[in-house]
């Protein structure tokens, strides 16, 4: 009785996978992951970002003549679902490389599984240094800067205040915690006077802002860590601008200055923090004006870094297929190692040693500006200058 | 000193939020006994409903009556949703309801960014609440004074509602008793809708008041539900007192323990609320449950095994499903295999609940122990797969044995929520040990075997695995031990009186369940390759709680049907549109209003309607179709 139902869904299942395998090759196609229903704010902006980005390969001739096709999937934000989309991208819809994903350990789970079957991963978005470093393995590239480059241009700043007592507060996950731990060992290295007072740990995306914002400033420190973005950083800012957490302390802030977690700020933007960011208005150069004139015009809104995000890696995996002239991710690998290429933000290159793209991100500071929050004083920091020497990434990344 | 009453002040303004939320939710619970679900998306409506109205009408007036009648049209929403959808589904097994509260939720959380925009909104700030006061060098912020206030005001409102008013008699009358209130000739309809648009009120109210100071976004409700249904259950249910004192208890312990230890947040009111549970069983305020009128399990049709004819058919199904490699890709076997995975997982759950009469909340603990436990044995002691695959469970069988030796002390509601308690504390073990579990990066790496590593032959194993544990618990449930299980569901009183060990019997059951969750758990390992503590989460219980209801809690092979396709619909509609969640939501409303039974409930009734028909064989039809109410 009960199993008809399986042999059911078993055809269903069949019937939906043969229909969509083989096609034409005259295209190429690349399997695109995020986590689009549970983080909209966010992979909404990168959608049109990549969207740009086919939309232009493809008038361009594509690649080698052959048409790029995308082919997106949600997974929910959860890493087994993700699993599950990339298992579909590879083995029904026959991708030539998988990209996209947004949070750390869905990057690690695709990353794990594009290691164990063997296919090419550019990861887009997750920041933990796992993904090149400690679990990195060779057929993993990642785009943005890591948690560790964005920590150290942050500490070249923070090393500059005269603040001694610090406090942290962090979202407690992986992110956070590991965003908290090398920023304060690389701001003890270059400040070893710095005593460390309080740290918090809100949960992410549940952060009680009151007493958290009460406890921080019971330590009295000279200087704040932020990392929390969000939901959890508006609650946050607006508890610390009413009980003053803010006056008088240095803050210094990971991911603040993107529009994504700016704009919802408006009027209540504190002024004066330490960012990183993309001030999407300030950018004067030629390659970002060609960009930023082609978004608005297709979608007449104004980029956030989302947009830049899935704008670059879908270039970029144009760009790779194109040198590699061959969808064998063994010859991927080795046209992406090395391998340059232009960005909104300039020339950028995925290193051989530890699969790590150099792109880098702007630094500056927040201000207000008619009632909306900008940065201001910002300038692009290279990912080239903010990582460690080759012979500490050796030691850090497994051998292949 | 300031300092420590400053902090003091703070959780109260914290309590106040949650407590608005709670008092809804508990009266709610109280008389309609629905284990609502969708308050937290009511909750949420009513933030971006007010969010809508403030920054459309300016000016004090603008905003407090914004706050106010954006309560106002999200409660009228709730009645809509109360006479549309709940009113049918009033007399399907309890926690049906939970099913239908939960499709609403997941289409509330699409249709907010479909109107709303995906971008977090940042509301006004109260009109002359904009500050702070000054408290001896400590700042005081306005509007949580205002929020301290406000949570007496509607408490004394509630009571006062409650205790001298007609309605609130017929409300208290029908919380204690909702037949006898029936049987006196009160429209119970209006009753019920009355009480749920004040609940839904309520809850709008909570969400709206939060716009000073919180960002409105698509997640605000799973944010709360959790939070706010532990709250009722510590205060106790139905109490309003009660989802006071609990609401200032959780909010305090907070805001004093992160001074002590700052990552306490994380698990905080889980921990609080198992050791009410377990030092008070019906919670702070609560009174003992009068003995149930009708529990989860008790069948219209009484249970029998498959015939002859059903088992070849059952064999013949099987054969089929194991002949999907001659034709099927790679991709649909893997899904196949995740089916078979979920089939597993459902079935336990269901064994638990539909003939232990022990609905768990939390029953993903031992799932996820049973995939840390093959990732433990693969990784850390090198242990080949197979030998992994046998002991890994074991860590769930553990785990099973432990918290379910508390848990099946309580029953209904609390024994739910204290299963989940127990959940999230493994949960968040698993993400807060980095050192042993690697936290929320997981555990990778934890591939099969060659000999199991192709889709086909891993496949196979699920599906053996999975047919075997199916046969295994059916066995168990036509066994004496099924019949004395299903005998302490049903009667507890008279069970014990005819010599059955309650809750030694139930701790079995639980035991059991556990351990074939865990191997589900073991195989979702191999399956997925890495293990993350999502694997223990809220959310993979709450699907196992979805399967089992979509197939028919009331029957033997519900949850089996009710994996298949809650798991395979869930993965295409993924694959296919961003917008999975509102096209599944709508998909579970139909199923409850279509199926009030579950898929494989309405068939059987359909099934025996027809043999009824056609044979005259009246003794048999008068029990088919007459409903069976135990008497205690």
């Amino acid at each position: 009785m009960r199993r008809s139902y399986l042999l059911g869904a078993g055809l269903a299942i069949a019937v939906t996978g043969m229909a969509s395998s083989a096609f034409a090759q005259s295209e190429i196609k690349i399997g695109e992951i995020n986590s689009y229903s549970l983080l909209p704010a966010f992979t909404e902006p990168y959608r049109k970002g990549w969207q740009l980005a086919v939309e232009e390969v493809n008038a361009a001739g594509g690649i080698n003549g052959k048409k790029l096709v995308v082919v997106s999937k949600d997974d929910g934000g959860k890493p087994a679902d993700a699993t599950t989309a990339a298992n579909e991208l590879v083995s029904s819809e026959n991708v030539a490389m998988l990209t996209g994903t947004f949070l750390s350990n869905i990057g690690l789970a695709v990353s794990d599984f594009a290691n164990q079957k063997k296919v090419f991963f550019l990861a887009a978005e997750p920041l933990t240094d796992a993904i090149t470093w400690s679990k990195g393995n060779r057929y993993t590239f990642r785009l943005r800067p890591s948690n560790y480059m964005q920590a150290a241009m942050l500490v070249e700043e923070a090393a500059k205040l005269p603040a001694k007592r610090w406090a942290t507060i962090a979202p407690n996950y992986e992110y956070g915690q590991s965003a908290v731990a090398v920023f304060k060992k690389l701001m003890s290295e270059k400040r070893p006077d710095i005593v460390w007072v309080d740290e918090q740990w809100p949960p992410q995306g549940k952060i009680d802002a009151g007493p958290v914002v009460q406890a921080v400033a019971a330590a009295n420190p000279e200087a704040i860590l932020n990392v929390t973005f969000g939901a959890d950083l508006v609650k946050l800012v607006r508890e610390g601008n009413t009980r003053g957490l803010f006056k008088n302390r240095s803050v210094v802030s990971f991911l603040t200055g993107e529009p994504e977690y700016l704009d919802p700020l408006k009027d209540e933007t504190p002024e004066g923090w330490i960012v990183t960011g993309y001030p999407w208005y300030d950018i004067k150069t030629p390659d970002h004006d060609k960009f930023l004139k082609a978004y608005q015009a297709k979608f007449n809104d104004y980029p956030r870094l989302g947009s830049i995000v899935g704008y670059q890696t879908i270039k970029a995996a144009a760009a790779i297929v194109a040198k590699a002239n061959s969808t064998d991710p063994e010859k991927l690998i080795a046209a992406t190692e090395g391998l340059s290429m232009p960005s909104p933000f300039g020339e950028i290159t995925f290193r051989k040693i530890d699969h790590q793209s150099t792109l880098g991100a702007y630094v500056g500071k927040t201000a207000l500006k008619d009632g909306k929050g900008v940065m201001v004083n910002s300038v692009y920091r290279k990912g080239t200058d903010y990582l460690p020497s080759d012979a500490e990434v050796e030691k850090l990344r497994p051998k292949d | 000193m300031a300092f420590y009453f400053v902090q003091f002040l703070t959780g109260l303004a914290s309590a106040a939020s949650l407590f608005l939320v709670a008092s809804g939710l508990s009266i709610i619970f109280g008389v309609t006994r629905i284990v609502n679900f969708a308050h937290g998306a009511f909750y949420m409506l009513g933030a971006y409903v007010a969010f809508t109205l403030t920054e459309r009408f300016s000016g004090a007036l603008g905003f407090w009556g914004g706050i106010v009648v954006a309560a106002l049209i999200v409660a009228v929403v709730g009645v809509i949703v109360e006479m549309v959808l709940l009113r049918r589904i009033y007399h399907a097994p309890e926690l049906f309801q939970l099913l239908a509260t939960f499709g609403l939720t997941l289409m509330v959380e699409d249709l907010v960014v479909l109107i709303w925009g995906p971008d977090d909104l940042l509301g006004r700030r109260a009109p002359g609440f904009k500050g702070a006061v000054d408290f001896f060098g400590q700042n005081i912020p306005t509007y949580d004074l205002f929020l301290i206030a406000i949570s007496p005001i509607v408490l004394g409102g509630l009571w006062l509602l409650f205790q001298r008013t007609r309605w609130g008699v017929l409300v208290r009358a029908a919380t204690q008793d909702r037949d006898m209130v029936a049987a006196l000739g009160v429209n119970q309809k209006w009753l019920f809708t009355s009480v749920f648009a004040l609940g839904v009120f309520l809850a709008a109210l909570g969400g709206a008041l939060q716009i000073p100071r919180d960002a409105v976004h698509h997640a605000l409700d799973l944010r709360i539900i959790v939070d706010v249904f532990v709250v009722v259950v510590i205060g106790g249910l139905g109490s309003i007192i009660g989802a006071f004192v609990a609401a200032v208890l959780v909010s305090e312990l907070n805001a004093f323990g992160i001074l002590i230890f700052p990552k306490i947040s994380i698990i905080l009111v889980f921990l609080v609320m198992a050791v009410v549970l377990i030092v008070r069983p019906w919670g702070l305020f609560g009174k003992p449950e009068a003995a149930a009128r009708r529990t989860p399990g008790l069948t219209v049709n009484p249970w029998r095994p498959l015939t002859t004819n059903e088992r070849w058919l059952a064999m013949a199904g099987l054969a089929v499903a194991a002949m999907l490699p001659l034709f099927a890709g790679n991709y649909a076997l893997t899904v196949g295999s995740e089916i078979a995975i979920f089939v597993i997982f459902a079935a336990s759950l269901h064994f638990l609940m539909s003939v232990g009469g022990l609905a768990s909340f939390g029953h993903a603990a031992y799932f996820g122990l049973g995939a840390y436990g093959v990732a433990f044995l693969a990784k850390m002691a090198g242990l080949p797969m197979i030998v992994s695959l046998l002991l890994g469970p074991l860590l769930g069988l553990l785990g099973a044995a432990i918290f379910g030796f508390f848990a099946v002390q309580l029953s209904g509601v609390y024994f739910a929520m204290l299963t989940l308690a127990f959940a999230q504390i493994v949960w968040s073990i698993a993400f807060q040990w980095v050192t042993v579990t690697g936290g929320d990066n997981g555990i990778l790496g934890v591939w099969p075997e060659k000999w199991a590593a192709g889709p086909a032959s891993f496949y196979w194993l699920s599906l053996g695995i999975a047919a075997i544990a199916v046969a295994i618990l059916r066995v168990i449930v036509f066994s004496p031990f099924g019949f004395a299980l299903r005998a302490t569901r049903d009667s507890l009183l008279r069970s014990e009186a005819i010599g059955i060990n309650g809750k030694r019997v139930q701790w079995t059951a639980f035991v059991i369940a556990g351990t074939v969750a865990g191997f589900a758990g073991a195989l979702f390992a191999y399956l997925k390759g890495s293990v993350f503590p999502d694997s223990l989460g809220i959310s993979l219980s709450v699907d196992a709680l979805v399967m089992v209801l979509l197939g028919g809690v009331e029957t033997v092979s519900g949850a089996v049907v009710g994996a298949i396709v809650f798991k395979a619909l869930n993965i295409w509609l993924v694959s296919q549109t961003d917008l999975s969640k509102l096209v599944l939501g709508g998909f579970v409303v139909l199923i409850v209003v279509a199926f009030p039974k579950g898929i494989v409930g309405v068939l059987e009734t359909i099934r025996n309607r027809r043999k009824s028909s056609t044979s005259e064989s009246s003794s048999k039809s008068s029990l088919a179709t007459s409903r069976i109410e135990t008497a205690e």
